[in-house]
């Protein structure tokens, strides 16, 4: 019993900060269209802000906190609404999907220098004074933390039905010229709903940052339980988001109690690890199955795209492309020793990684977050071997021919089964859902002995084949398989699957009206990128050769977007390119590893989300220099036609929002 | 018996009433009007027929089947193909490969010859490797009806499909309209060409209000007071243009 009603005002607490983090995701989503995926990490640079202040400055709590929520967390958010936001609410979804990332990744490498990793805590309020109940005792910090999430329910209550500001609000998004019409400035408004977004973003961090040590990706992360309870009041009701919170903080703390009540020799056994890490994955499982039981998004009518794609090389040019590049890599490595061989081939497997993605977004304009976990499991097909049980039938722990097979046929098999809930929905889901997946696999697969790596940071390792050994050998097979799957991918796209995924991509609404399932296509796609991500993790287990669960933290999957996007996602030279960069970062300081982040997200930024990126910008100029072999041209850039806009998807209300 | 049966649909978005109880028939072969002033939910209707958007009562039946459930995707198995007012064409494609991929797409044996016989009859020839974000609307529109035209529908809604047409340009479309209604096709048209919805259709329905408030004829519809009265209030230019071919 003490138990019960321990565990139920401990679920209750963590339940309210999800709910004032949650109901801070609401506010900002529905004033601006944007989903911000980095609200968690703007919580979490607020908390090492409120530890800067507070503990490594001495402020007085009450002057720490007021500074914190009352004036740096809403010019934060102010300032984000101002540069980045007000752009995207009439993007794309993937757009701002991907700045968004990038806002988070700029964030923590903001935050990781400014303060270099060291253990940082933050006290309780009143010091963890407790009141008894009978038999629970209650601290100060948790009655705060339900005072508080109550007075941000009423709070944001009254705001939203009861104020003139807060009706403009709920207004906006549906029509932002209207509002201006009538005198309402929409721009204020929705600047105020993002300080008031950034400032409850911090109040959860701080709230919740007394029962972690102070970590980077963690309270990033923790969102991940926001984005659960928001995702249960659709995004749009506050009341169904609270509830929504509330149930999720008991689940994980009734969890927590059913897994410490097991025996001990469960919880020591490899099982054991699973179950540790399904119970630590319980935010994200219950994410997963609140997606599952949204409708299916209705088809809408409003093309997506509205970048032109660049021009594909033809046959001659990506093969003669091609040998240059192996036959110059392949003279470079020659002078290069085995140490920096072994640096450009680790460098080499990041364009290979990335070339999942040129098919899956660059092509198919869809999204994943969750890339790096295929890879891993690719490094468990070669580093662990299979067999079938009981009949010696398999392969040894090795890069063959073998392992790549099945590494595509196991990542391409895992990556359907994803996809086919994930697309019902739209990009904003499918992107949180694979990142929550990724999360969970993390913790589920890759942490365990049973089925991954083994404890977190764990090893293991992958054995070359003998004829490949050396550094400048292996390297070169890198290069070979970016090379050959490259000019897959080429063929794809130059064949019909290339043009009916393009045409996926340009209008679902079109191709529903032709009598085509765009579903089919996109699972299919889904599970070949998948699939190259896979055999990609065979290489990339080869070059390690010792790999940890590090090298796969699903974390990495974002700059590994954020990187493939600057560059040119659309094409196979701009992720060689941005795969190279990211690669060789690597190797630099942290300091010039975290700052990167930012640049990047400047890029992103000046780019305007284009995912032909700097590649393809610069091939794009490229080709107007006047050469003596190149006349004419086509009638379209000699004749200016007034052409139709495609670039206004997001002016179009979705079809069926009776 | 009307291929087409459009019975009394309602498609309320919130407090917006777009279409208010339509009711009209389309029958096989013949080319039948819609027509409107702006807003009076013509597009609406089309997203209806093809199941784009869920009414909020009434039914549509294609071939005396009742298909008010049936997803978008069956329906133009079924027979149902539709250009769009707002271009949905396949910008990344060229303007042969958004016909050919169509083909394809349908399983259609021989892509190529459906996308070379079809470039000829609507005229795209010079047009064939452009892509298709980059060419002139009225070619993006052609673009669109080829494209629906390869899966060889029974009935073709076209909506809006002539403007940014030149004249010549529009006389070729409304020839190339006649000889598929010859073929037996089906046409339901929406178009604010006065003049060429009243030289190419046999039926007019015309809708105000999300209401059809005059069928018939084209002689019938343009002698409706009605009709006259709801042009005035709404499109002068469109009432004007009603008035200049001779009501
Ligand atoms: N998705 C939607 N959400 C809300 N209102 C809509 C939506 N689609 C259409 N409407 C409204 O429904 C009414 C009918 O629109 P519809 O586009 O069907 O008219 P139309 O006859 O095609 O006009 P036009 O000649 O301008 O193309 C309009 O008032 C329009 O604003
Ligand atoms: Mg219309």
């Amino acid at each position: 019993m003490t138990n019960f009603v321990t565990f139920t005002v401990i679920g209750i607490v963590v339940g309210a900060t999800y709910a004032i983090a949650a109901s801070g995701l609401v506010l900002t989503y529905a004033t601006s269209n944007v989903f911000n995926m980095a609200h968690g990490a703007v919580g979490m640079f607020m908390t090492f802000l409120y530890w800067e202040v507070s503990v490594n400055q001495g402020w007085p709590v009450w002057v720490a906190l007021p500074f914190v929520l009352g004036i740096a967390a809403p010019a934060m958010g102010l300032l984000l609404e101002r540069v980045m936001m007000r752009r995207l609410t009439q993007a794309d979804v993937t757009i701002s999907l991907v700045v968004t990332v990038g806002l988070l990744v700029a964030l923590i490498g903001v935050a990781q220098t400014i303060w270099p990793p060291a253990g940082r805590n933050i006290e309780q309020f009143f010091n963890g004074d407790a009141v008894s109940f009978g038999i629970v005792r209650v601290s100060a910090h948790q009655f705060i933390t339900m005072g508080v999430a109550l007075a941000v329910a009423f709070g944001l209550y009254v705001l939203l039905n009861r104020t003139r500001i807060g009706t403009a609000m709920r207004a906006v998004v549906d029509n932002r010229e209207l509002l201006a019409l009538h005198g309402a400035r929409p721009n204020l408004l929705s600047g105020l709903a993002w300080a008031l977004g950034s400032s409850l973003a911090a109040l959860a961090g701080i709230l919740l940052a007394p029962q972690l040590t102070l970590d980077y990706t963690t309270l990033t992360f923790l969102v991940v339980s926001a984005y659960a309870a928001a995702m249960v009041g659709r995004l749009k009701s506050l009341p169904k988001t609270f509830v929504g919170a509330i149930v999720l903080g008991l689940l994980i703390n009734y969890a927590t109690w059913a897994y410490i009540s097991l025996p001990k020799s469960v919880l020591t056994s490899d099982f054991g690890q699973v179950i540790y890490g399904v119970k630590n994955s319980l935010p994200t499982i219950f994410l997963l199955l609140v997606m599952l039981a949204l409708p299916q998004e209705k088809l809408r009518i409003g093309r997506i795209s509205g970048t032109k794609l660049p021009k594909l090389p033809s046959w001659p040019v990506a093969l003669a492309w091609s040998a240059v590049f192996i036959v110059g890599t392949y003279l470079l490595t020659g002078q290069f020793g085995d140490a920096n061989n072994s640096r450009f081939g680790q460098a080499m497997c990041l364009p290979l990684i990335m070339l999942s993605l040129v098919l899956l977004v660059g092509y198919g304009g869809d999204v994943s977050l969750m890339q790096l976990s295929f890879v891993g499991m690719g490094v468990l097909v070669a580093a662990r071997g299979f067999t079938i049980p009981g009949t010696g039938i398999g392969f040894h722990p090795q890069v063959s021919v073998l392992s790549i097979v099945t590494a595509f046929l196991l990542t391409a098999m895992i990556g359907a089964i994803v996809a086919v809930p994930a697309l019902r929905l739209r990009g904003l889901y499918i992107g949180l859902g694979t990142l929550a997946l990724a999360a969970a696999i993390d913790r589920i697969v890759f942490n365990t002995k049973l089925l991954g790596f083994g404890n977190e940071g764990s090893t293991v390792n992958a054995n070359r084949p003998g004829w490949l050994q050396s550094e400048q050998s292996f390297a070169m097979a890198v290069v070979v398989a970016f090379v050959v799957m490259g000019l897959m991918v080429l063929s794809i796209r130059r064949g019909k699957y290339g043009r009916i995924l393009l045409a996926t991509r340009d209008s679902q609404a079109a191709c529903a009206t032709l009598g085509f399932s765009t579903t089919i296509t996109r699972v299919a796609v889904f599970a070949v990128s998948a699939g190259l991500a896979g055999v990609a993790g065979v290489f990339f287990a080869g070059e390690h050769i010792s790999v940890s669960t590090y090298d796969v933290f699903f974390f990495k999957s974002l700059p590994l977007l954020l990187f493939a996007t600057v560059f040119g996602v659309t094409s196979i030279s701009g992720v060689l390119v941005g795969g190279l960069v990211y690669g060789l970062i690597g190797y630099a300081p942290t300091t010039v590893g975290n700052l990167a982040s930012v640049v990047l997200l400047l890029g992103i930024l000046l780019l305007g989300g284009n995912p032909n990126g700097l590649v393809g910008l610069i091939f794009e100029q490229a080709r107007k220099v006047p050469l003596p072999w190149r006349r004419g041209g086509l009638p379209v850039e000699a004749e200016p036609y007034p052409t139709h806009n495609p670039a206004r998807s997001a002016l179009e209300a979705p079809v069926g929002t009776a | 018996m009307a291929l087409l049966e459009v019975d009394e649909v309602f498609v309320r978005f919130g407090g917006v009433v777009a279409v208010n109880g339509a009711s009209f028939d389309v029958d096989e072969g013949k080319i039948v009007g819609l027509m409107g002033p702006n807003g009076a939910g013509k597009t609406t209707l089309f997203n209806v027929i093809t199941g784009l958007q869920e009414p909020t009562s009434g039914r549509v039946r294609f071939n005396g089947k009742d298909i008010s459930k049936v997803a978008p995707r069956q329906r133009a198995l079924g027979g149902i193909g539709r250009t769009f007012q707002r271009l949905e064409v396949f910008g990344s494609l060229s303007v042969g490969d958004n016909i050919r991929v169509a083909a394809e797409m349908r399983g259609i044996s021989r892509p190529e010859r459906v996308r070379d016989e079809l470039l000829d009859r609507v005229g795209l020839r010079a047009f064939a490797d452009v892509t298709a974000d980059s060419v002139p609307t009225g070619i993006a529109r052609l673009t669109e009806l080829a494209r629906a035209l390869a899966c060889d529908p029974r009935l073709l809604l076209l909506d809006e499909p002539s403007s940014g047409l030149s004249e010549v340009e529009t006389d070729d479309f409304a020839r190339l309209i006649r000889s598929l209604a010859d073929e037996g096709k089906s046409i339901l048209i929406v178009e604010h060409d006065v003049e060429l919805v009243l030289g190419l259709c046999s039926t007019i329905h015309v809708l105000d209000f999300g209401s059809i408030i005059s069928s018939g004829t084209p002689a019938e519809v343009q002698a409706d007071q009605r009709v006259q009265d709801a042009y005035l209030g709404a499109d002068t230019e469109a009432a004007e243009a009603l008035e200049e071919v001779g009501a």
